[in-house]
């Protein structure tokens, strides 16, 4: 699809098109909406608790505190290599509740649908949610559906809020100490790039794949195992840089990530030279940074790479004792720089 | 800007060639090296190969060249860094520590 | 003979030097790719405390007139025009915004890998009229050349290109002669030379800054460890007293570089004088089209006007690409010019020096920024 022509390619609409179109009625609550449901969301989201359809999801009780989040999904293209947009919506936001320590519960979608948006990119994006919902062991109970008029909403943006539970002491930056150390479960900037790369270049044939994947069983895992997981969070928006330089920030030590252990594919770094931007800075969307005391380093590794989306896990740093609340880098020269969050918006769109 | 990776051209028919830039496959015009052919390693730079590059060399990825024979027919310039012992400095064949 | 040359030895050659030097000495680099490498590497915090390697002007984008970038940014916003780009120069901002940012005013502005893709959009669209933003120094110019040579074998009536080429040689002479606008000589004792340049121009290029002004000259690749070594070899020459011309690229740079793309290069423009940011107008440091391919200059297509030089109130770009301030001493640095906000051309692309002080914050031998 060539850049003039992306915008109109999926709103492009001929007058009695309903059938295979999203339409203004489609939003308005009424029967059409009933039929648009029934025909292109329920059949791949529906469970008893959905499928009650009431105002309200009511979640059965459960014991511990309750985590809840919430993430917007604009990202453009809708589908890009390694996922779409679908999949980043449950992907997200469960893995915002997981690296809290929290077990998913039940998800709520908000659609904003295009007029004109193709039913049929609507119906995959829905198996790709149910799919991944799928994967990560949970449902989405409730939801909501909106049509906006043609060319807003870029075909279509997804809002997921998240409920988990956690149990126990759940990780929080309080708990991080000197002599940390800081793992990451694999390579870096993989999706950020293969969005960017999607977009800007077509044309390209590309290696690179998102890495979007819901990291909550890996996580459940790590968490039985090795009970002094201190702090988790997984590097989105900002990458690797912002996610370590908040680390530093929010528990006021001082942070040492290691160049020579942090893993960029080849396929990634090209792209990146390709498109001006530094990995460091680019989002991931199936990835955790995990900081836990030394002497447990090798068990959580142990445990991460029993997953497969962990197989490549690895130490990548430290917390060392100063108290300055900065990050820093040692490069694969024996130097050093600081880590700072990116300052501004160096990726537009890719989540 | 200035950027250029060392790629084999996996085709090469006239002056189009398509090159495999890690994984990353881009078609390069190969108008700037006349004479290279299919299986030739190059350097890349915007969509076209501007230095043919020997395998070796190109295998091991920007590491320098210490070998005088090799080095025969690159001149002094490169016969003082050479000379002072400036040579391979050879680095991780895969970047920044990972593997595929 | 051929020893490979670790990271931490040619850190520690470059030391045993500079001990040597028994004074402090200066050395700069003039690539854009350089200073990201440089700044990347933290090889900074590994100098010692008598070399310091400066970032000259080295960065295509950032000492072309904003009144370039402006000029594509006009561009992109007609509806007729569809503005072809590499992918580095989407986010850099004029004073009318970026791009990008045109791009979402509904420009069709579209990221290329090659030159030539431009000319395939032209023969596949022909009711577009697609400009090429054609920007950077000697190893990017054979690309547009090509490009319009293909254009001009098809006879495309809808291809033109917004050149803002520059080549490096006047203005490394002009930071050795000094003059009115660049004020006194700067003080280095040798050049990190770009290695991609000399893959085109070729080893000799760099010969006249050693042989006229006594410079010594590594010609450098771009990973950290190529980097280190070069300036080892820089340091030793220097501390011996030696300064001569170095290839430590020998790979991919020969003595008489690319001919063959030099050669388009020549076939299709001719040194004009050009406005450099921080330095000024310098004869013969531009590369304009020559007449049988003007009708590609998207200048004339256009009937643009050449930008303006207004240079902003109280920014010190041209001594910082001079190597006479540091970004941290102008006093517009990260507070009101910003990479979100950039003021100069420094700060303007990802290749700047205030933009990798900015953005890779030095580190000192405490620790501390």
């Amino acid at each position: 699809m060539s850049g003039g022509e992306r915008k109109t390619d999926l709103c492009a609409m001929a007058p009695a098109a309903y059938g295979t179109r999203i339409a203004l009625a489609h939003g308005g609550g009424g029967q059409l909406t009933d039929e648009l449901l029934e025909s292109s969301i329920l059949p791949h989201l529906g469970n008893d608790l959905l499928n009650e359809m009431l105002d309200s999801a009511i979640l059965p009780q459960t014991p511990g505190r309750l985590a809840f989040t919430i993430d917007g999904y604009v990202v453009q293209p809708l589908k890009f290599p390694g996922g779409d947009i679908g999949r980043l919506a449950v992907s997200g936001t469960v893995n915002d509740l997981a690296v809290c320590g929290a077990r998913p519960l039940g998800l709520a979608l908000s659609l904003i649908l295009a007029e004109g948006l193709e039913k049929k990119i609507l119906e995959e994006v829905m198996a790709s949610i149910a799919a991944t919902a799928a994967e990560a062991g949970v449902h989405v109970v409730t939801g909501d559906t909106k049509v906006v008029g043609r060319g807003q909403a870029d075909g279509m943006y997804i809002t997921t809020a998240g409920i988990g539970m956690i149990s126990g002491q759940g990780p929080h930056p309080r708990r991080v100490k000197t002599g940390d150390v800081i793992i990451l479960s694999g390579s870096i900037a993989d999706h950020g790039l293969a969005v960017m790369l999607a977009r800007e270049m077509p044309q390209m044939h590309s290696a690179l794949r998102s890495d979007v994947a819901p990291l909550n069983k890996m996580i459940e895992t790590l968490m039985k195992r090795i009970a002094t997981v201190a702090f988790m969070r997984d590097p989105t928006r900002g990458g690797l840089a912002g996610a370590a330089a908040d680390l530093a920030r929010r528990t006021g030590l001082h942070v040492v990530l290691e160049e020579e252990k942090i893993l960029v594919r080849p396929e990634t770094q090209h792209a990146a030279q390709m498109l001006g931007l530094d990995p460091l800075e680019v989002a991931n969307e199936g990835k955790v940074l995990i900081v836990v005391p030394e002497a447990d380093a090798a068990g959580a590794l142990a445990a991460l790479g029993d997953d497969p989306r962990g197989v490549d896990a690895r130490v990548i740093g430290r917390v060392e004792a100063r108290t300055d609340g900065v990050c820093e880098l040692h490069t694969r020269l024996g130097g050093r720089r600081i880590l700072q969050k990116p300052y501004g918006e160096q990726l537009p769109r890719i989540c | 800007m200035c950027l250029a990776v060392p790629a084999k051209l996996v085709t090469c028919d006239g002056t189009n060639g398509v090159a495999d830039l890690h994984g990353n496959r881009v078609e390069v015009s190969t108008l700037l090296v006349p004479g290279v052919k299919q299986g030739d390693w190059v350097l890349v730079h915007a969509g076209f190969a501007i230095q043919k590059l020997e395998e070796d060399e190109a295998q091991e990825t920007f590491a320098l060249l210490g070998d005088m024979a090799k080095a025969a027919g690159k001149e002094a310039a490169a016969s003082v860094a050479a000379e002072r012992g400036f040579s391979a400095t050879t680095r991780p064949d895969t970047r920044k520590g990972g593997s595929k | 003979m051929s020893a490979a040359l670790s990271p931490q030895e040619s850190i520690a050659r470059l030391r045993a030097a500079a001990a040597r030097l028994g004074r402090h000495a200066n050395f700069m680099e003039v690539c854009g790719t350089h200073t990201v490498s440089v700044f990347r590497s933290g090889l900074h915090s590994l100098m010692p405390d008598n070399v310091t390697l400066l970032s000259g002007p080295g960065c295509p984008v950032c000492v072309t007139s904003q009144g370039d970038i402006d000029q594509l940014v006009e561009l992109a916003l007609r509806k007729d025009v569809t503005l072809c780009t590499y992918g580095d120069m989407i986010r850099v901002t004029g004073a009318t915004g970026s791009l990008e940012g045109a791009r979402g005013q509904g420009a069709d502005v579209r990221v290329l890998y090659s030159a030539l893709d431009a000319v395939k959009i032209a023969i596949a669209e022909p009711r577009r009229q697609v400009v090429f933003a054609a920007v950077g120094f000697e190893t990017t110019t054979p690309a547009t050349a090509a490009a319009i040579l293909e254009a001009d074998r098809l006879f495309l009536g809808n291809f033109t290109a917004l050149t803002s080429h520059k080549v490096i040689m006047p203005a490394m002479r002009a930071l050795l002669e000094g003059g009115s606008s660049t004020g006194k000589l700067i003080n280095v004792d040798g050049f990190l030379c770009p290695g991609h340049v000399a893959v085109i121009l070729g080893a000799a290029a760099f010969r006249p800054v050693v042989e006229n002004y006594g410079k010594a000259c590594v010609i450098a690749g771009f990973e950290p460890e190529q980097i280190a070594a070069a300036m080892a070899l820089l340091v030793e020459m220097v501390a011996d007293g030696k300064p001569v011309l170095a290839n430590a690229y020998p790979q991919a740079v020969s003595e008489e570089g690319n001919t063959v793309a030099w050669g388009l290069v020549q076939k299709v423009f001719e040194p004009c004088p050009s406005y450099w940011r921080g330095l000024g107008v310098l004869p013969d440091s531009g590369l304009g089209l020559r007449a049988p391919y003007t009708r590609y200059d998207a200048r004339i297509r256009f009937e643009l006007g050449t930008p303006g030089n207004r240079e902003p109130a109280g920014c010190r770009c041209g001594d910082v690409i001079t190597g006479r301030a540091t970004p941290a001493e102008c006093r517009l640095f990260g507070n009101v010019c910003t990479p979100i906000r950039a003021i100069g051309p420094c700060m303007v692309s990802s290749e700047g020096t205030c933009q990798a002080w900015f953005k890779y914050q030095r580190v000192s031998k405490e620790g501390k920024p």
